[in-house]
């Protein structure tokens, strides 16, 4: 981690669902069409060639992460990938970082719910160089047993780190509150549960999981298909096939939840259904949430911080499931404000359908636009946009698509959508020094 | 790549890389203004002064900068360093003129009392935000202890007191004595031409008055100190470390940027293998730190109490070895590799640029393409960084820890054991 020197005057936002990034009146989204094309043992790979760029990056997604960890055994997968870069395919951990450092590859392996994302990127003319890497990573990891223990300290150092952050905590628990099991469980792990994991379990959850059946390969830069397809084949095809499991459901607490900590400002949480990025209405819920917390001159932003000075970070925004969606909203703010902080934000999420106006909708797709099309000067937020519109809806939407069907969003037809959708019960989770009247939560349901 | 610099009618300089390739343009007022500049009675003013600029000027209101910035669609924001103050906004190309006149309003605010009684409170909530990071909380004490008594060491966001006594006069005084054409440069980068924002400029940032100022820039005179800010609630604890290194005008700087790779990289790196990589700590890396006149090395620490003054041994272990024994040359050409990956892929988006045309123009005046910056990095060898071990030793003056501990068995003369 490093420590910048600046402070920002505003919070860098969340990713909106648009994933990132939106320009010009003639065609703007000059990206070739992505091609795809499936391995043999399943592995799908997506591919957009950008002839303007001078870099390529990848992103895989193996459907590994969190909510595949056994019961009693959450922090599996994150231990998992603490042991990728330790040592794979017959190179040793150093040798390993040597070779990819040589490429100038930047990489990271990151666990989330669902899956366990492999990210990386270098100039183009090194990508092929690099993908037999990757390849050896996710298919021939050593997963030796003296690597084992490093790897889960450093699960439970990130842990004890997340105690102390009391804002990066509530995350992870407001998400306990909102989604049922295993899809609320902390991909992180749970401190508890570290000691009885064992290096048994990190290799099962290897041999079961981290498989080609339904892992998805997203490339975007300045590539030639023909030669990633070669090279895929090579890097990758050697990865053995495995049907994946269907997952059990479960369930979550209930909220309210306040979690006692000697911190400076109390952190808020709100979280509340909506639909997910597959649905056929997602672009209304992403319009909603953007008048809500899209840019300054959204609503949270403008009454919460702006007009009352309660707080300097406030933001909605939206998480997606494939089949799920929430709102997850974060407010932190002075004890002796909280709780007016609490209730004017939530009375500002209530009356969200009152009075929109063509301007404001008209600013939210502005803002898409520009993010759209700078998307296209980063090969690395569009090879994760591809293999994460393969996952949610099994194709891509290219830019110019969700530039259009943004551009057809009616002030009616969101209203309509905040009405249908408005919260019909809340999630509230604060951390703080003390708990907040949660009556404008509770009333609700 | 283009590039190209005017200086207006009104003195204010104009520095320009364009690039048809790219799709959108990103413009940045570059203000050398930041908490080393401010007096103690006005401790958190530039940063405070950063804010009260989106509040509008004689044309448009708070609300109407908001709302215009989002209007075209803009990614902009603004951030506030000890040297340093820039406002900036990416945007598609047609709309750079209207994100030129907003950023230009922002360097001449109205600050109107009522908007600066109200932002009072967002600063003292930013103030306790960054309370609840111990990371921050950490870096603030290793900056005021290791330049104590030197304008570096000073806070940039001030203190609960300093901004509840601060007043709206004494920012416009701060205002009208920092941000005028000496002290301000105009940077953009990417998608546009030239004699457009000439044009631009000199319409809408006529209003910017002339001037000059002087930054006093003493020598650093650290004092060998270890200083623990105890926090009983916490689980981790956080220790940053620092020592001379290079300043900024200095050319051992490219070299003293590879060795930290070497070292302290997070990835791949001697503090990387000795202590994250077996689990002894969450983060343990070097990073190396330019400053107007200064420059330091910083080491940050991040791991359980009980192993800090193990670890901070280790760390020490590694620093003197490399004082001693240098680099690999397989090491220092997988830091080149790894340098110059980052330079390109930074350098492919507009921001990514402004960034670096900003910061080497007001550093040093120059400006320095891609290409440039690649070539240095290749150039470097062996030699240069013995040179810069020679006359900057990875050595640690000034120890600060956050966290439960007491003591941190450290002894101040050696930031060893």
């Amino acid at each position: 981690m490093r420590v910048n020197s600046s402070e920002f005057r505003y919070e860098e936002r969340f990713c909106q669902g648009l994933f990132e990034s939106f320009s010009k009146s003639q065609n703007p989204f000059m990206l070739q069409s992505p091609q795809s094309f499936r391995l043999s043992n399943g592995l799908l790979v997506i591919v957009e060639p950008m002839l303007d760029v001078q870099s390529a990056a990848v992103t895989l997604l193996v459907p590994a992460g969190g909510v595949r960890d056994a019961d009693a055994r959450c922090g599996t997968a994150a231990i998992l990938t603490e042991m990728f870069t330790r040592g794979a395919g017959g190179l040793s951990a150093r040798e390993l970082s040597a070779a990819m450092d040589n490429l100038g590859l930047q990489r990271s392996i990151h666990v989330g719910n669902a899956h366990v994302t492999f990210s990386a990127a270098t100039t183009a003319d090194r990508i092929i160089d690099a993908l037999p890497f990757i390849g050896r990573m996710v298919t021939e990891p050593h997963l030796a047993d003296e690597e084992f223990e490093p790897a889960r300290d450093l699960v439970e150092q990130s842990l004890m780190s997340l105690e102390d952050e009391p804002r990066q905590r509530l995350g992870k628990v407001l998400r306990q509150y909102s989604y049922a099991a295993p899809w609320g469980n902390s991909s992180e792990g749970e401190l508890t549960d570290l000691p009885a994991i064992t290096n048994e379990d990190v290799r099962r959850h290897y041999q079961q999981f981290i498989r080609p059946d339904e892992a998805i390969l997203g490339i975007a830069g300045n590539v030639n298909f023909d030669q990633i397809r070669e090279t895929t084949e090579t890097a990758f095809g050697g990865w053995e096939s495995a049907p994946v499991s269907d997952l059990a459901g479960g369930t979550m607490p209930l909220s309210p939840c306040h979690i006692e900590h000697d911190s400076a400002q109390t952190h808020i949480g709100l979280g509340w259904n909506t639909v997910p990025y597959r649905d056929a209405r997602y672009f209304e819920a992403w319009a909603s949430v953007s008048l809500l917390s899209g840019g300054m001159s959204s609503r949270l932003f403008t009454e919460v911080r702006e007009r009352r000075g309660l707080c300097y970070a406030i933001s909605a925004s939206l998480s997606t499931l494939r089949d799920e969606g929430r709102v997850f909203a974060y407010a932190g703010t002075s004890t002796e404000r909280a709780q007016e902080t609490l209730d004017v934000t939530v009375a500002e999420i209530l009356r969200l359908h009152e009075g929109i106006t063509e301007d404001e909708l008209q600013r939210c797709k502005a803002r898409a636009k520009s993010s759209l099309i700078m998307q296209q000067e980063s090969t690395t937020s569009r090879a994760s946009s591809l293999a994460r519109d393969m996952y949610h809806l099994g194709r891509v939407v290219s830019l110019d698509e969700i530039n259009s069907r943004i551009n057809a969003l009616s002030t009616t037809q969101v209203r309509d959508f905040t009405i249908e959708y408005a919260p019909k019960a809340m999630v509230l989770v604060t951390i703080g020094p003390h708990a907040l009247n949660s009556a404008c939560v509770t009333s609700l349901s | 790549m283009n590039f190209q610099q005017t200086t207006l009618s009104n003195g204010l300089t104009l520095i320009a890389e364009t690039n048809s390739s790219v799709h959108s343009v990103a413009a940045g007022f570059f203000v050398r203004a930041g908490s080393r500049d401010e007096t103690a009675d006005v401790s958190g003013v530039s940063h405070f002064l950063e804010h009260m600029a989106f509040k509008g000027d004689d044309k448009f209101s708070a609300d109407d900068v908001n709302r215009v910035f989002d209007e075209i669609g803009a990614k902009y924001n603004a951030s506030t360093s000890e040297e340093i103050t820039m406002y900036y906004a990416a945007v598609l190309p047609e709309y750079l003129e209207r994100a030129m006149e907003l950023l230009s309003a922002l360097m001449q605010p109205a600050l109107r009392v009522a908007d600066f009684e109200m932002e009072k409170n967002v600063i003292l909530e930013e103030i306790s935000m960054y309370e609840d990071q111990p990371s921050f909380v950490c870096y603030d004490h290793i900056m005021s202890t290791h330049f104590a008594g030197h304008p570096l060491g000073q806070s940039i966001l001030g203190t609960n007191a300093s901004i509840t006594a601060l007043t709206a006069e004494q920012m416009q005084n701060y205002h009208r004595s920092r941000y005028h054409t000496g002290n301000i440069t105009l940077a953009v980068a990417g998608n546009c031409r030239f004699e457009d924002i000439v044009a631009l400029a000199e319409k809408y940032c006529s209003r910017i008055p002339k001037g000059e100022s002087i930054r006093a820039l003493p020598e650093v005179m650290a004092q060998p100190t270890v200083r623990t800010v105890v926090r009983d609630s916490s689980v981790q604890q956080h220790v940053m470390q620092m020592g001379p290194g290079p300043k900024s005008d200095n050319p051992l700087r490219f070299a003293a940027e590879l060795l930290s790779v070497v070292v302290g990289d997070d990835s791949n790196s001697r503090l990387f293998w000795e202590l994250v990589d077996p689990g002894h700590a969450e983060s343990a890396d070097l990073g190396y730190s330019e400053y107007d006149g200064a420059g330091a090395w910083m080491n940050y620490l991040a791991c359980s109490p009980e192993d800090v003054a193990e670890n901070l041994a280790r760390c020490k272990k590694v620093f003197d070895e490399v004082n001693v024994n240098s680099i690999h040359a397989d090491e220092l050409e997988q830091a080149r590799n790894k340098v110059a990956s980052r330079i390109v892929l930074r350098g492919e988006r507009p921001m990514g640029r402004l960034s670096s045309l900003g910061g080497n123009w007001m550093y040093r005046h120059e400006y320095r393409p891609i290409a440039a910056d690649l070539q240095t990095i290749r150039s470097l060898t062996l030699n240069d960084i013995r040179e810069v071990l020679n006359r900057f030793p990875i050595t640690m003056t000034t120890t600060v820890a956050v966290g439960p501990l007491k003591d941190l068995g450290v002894c101040p003369d050696t930031a060893g054991p």
